[in-house]
């Protein structure tokens, strides 16, 4: 399986993308934002950060970058493209995914562990996952999903759902709402499914020693499922 | 020709630093605001000369890439 991890300037989160997809067997290359062409790719994935210092909106400059045209041509033939943290607010702003991603409700820059619980599994990236509800990790400033009335009902329509911030029992609800997210969303797919943004990392979440392990079983299961 | 643009946030969008604002200016003694809403502005110097045309470039970079219409609407306040 080969994958791509596209880095733009203020990107910090490449490295560790890089490091969690070949733990899992994926062979990756890191590809630089002004580059015209995507490699051979089972899998995109738009990394964490803060690319362009999140100047005028977070991600509005990354989605017009170059490297962006093939993504959207690869998207759009239905290639997996996954965007984490600010790749998810690249992904809205380039229209690969719906909404917007708002300032924090509270104004404050969040960095903690919370519960996600997986909504739609009848996806390639968490199909026969043997977990329902993660732990993962966030850390952001902008992750307040909103959308227009008609986008969140279409949203609902086509289960394009993916996470929902919840307690570590599944419960979902205004407490475990970190953010303010519309109907305390963690993480969308476009209709097809083919595309995957979510504010949470599971990157950080790979190594026994450090963190937990719940990232890991998302890679294990996406590998497996891109097969 | 220089355009001016403001971008504020749509009416049902929750804009909390306009919200903190609105208590602070509360707070040092400001009596009788209703609201605030706070927006960006941006001055556009380009060489085009006929307003029509330069403010319809304005019009397009505005939709391409200064808002985002899902939040937010502009409005073209001045052409000199």
């Amino acid at each position: 399986m080969h994958s791509s991890v596209i880095t733009f300037p203020g990107s910090n989160c490449d490295r560790d993308m890089d490091v969690a997809l070949k733990k899992f067997g994926f062979k990756n290359k890191m590809v630089w934002h002004d580059d015209v062409e995507l490699p051979k790719s089972d899998l995109v994935v738009l990394p964490g950060g803060f690319s362009y210092g999140d100047y005028l909106r977070c991600g509005s400059m990354a989605s017009k970058s170059k490297i962006m045209k093939s993504v959207l041509n690869f998207a759009q033939g239905g290639g997996k493209v996954m965007g984490i943290c600010n790749g998810f607010q690249i992904l809205v702003e380039s229209g690969l995914l719906p909404g917007v991603l708002l300032r924090n409700k509270y104004l404050e820059f969040i960095c903690k562990n919370v519960f996600v619980k997986a909504n739609n599994k009848n996806n390639s990236y968490f199909k026969d996952d043997k977990k329902d509800i993660y732990k993962f990790h966030i850390a952001h400033n902008e992750g307040n999903y909103f959308c227009s009335k008609e986008q969140i009902k279409e949203i609902n329509d086509n289960n394009q759902i993916a996470l929902f911030y919840s307690d570590e029992n599944g419960n979902v609800n205004e407490q475990s709402n970190p953010n303010g997210s519309l109907q305390n969303i963690a993480g969308i797919f476009n209709k097809q499914k083919n595309i995957l943004g979510m504010m949470p990392h599971p990157e950080r979440m790979i190594d026994p020693a450090l963190s937990g392990e719940d990232g890991s079983i998302f890679f294990e299961n996406l590998i497996n499922n891109l097969k | 020709m220089k355009i001016s643009v403001i971008i504020t946030l749509k009416k049902d969008v929750l804009d909390p630093q306009g919200k903190v604002i609105h208590q602070t200016l509360d707070g040092m003694g400001f009596e009788g605001i209703n609201e605030v809403r706070q927006g960006k502005y941006f001055e556009i110097d380009t060489n085009e000369s006929d307003k029509k045309k330069a403010e319809e470039k304005v019009e397009e970079m505005c939709k391409k890439l200064l808002a985002n219409l899902v939040i937010e609407d502009f409005k073209i306040i001045g052409s000199q």
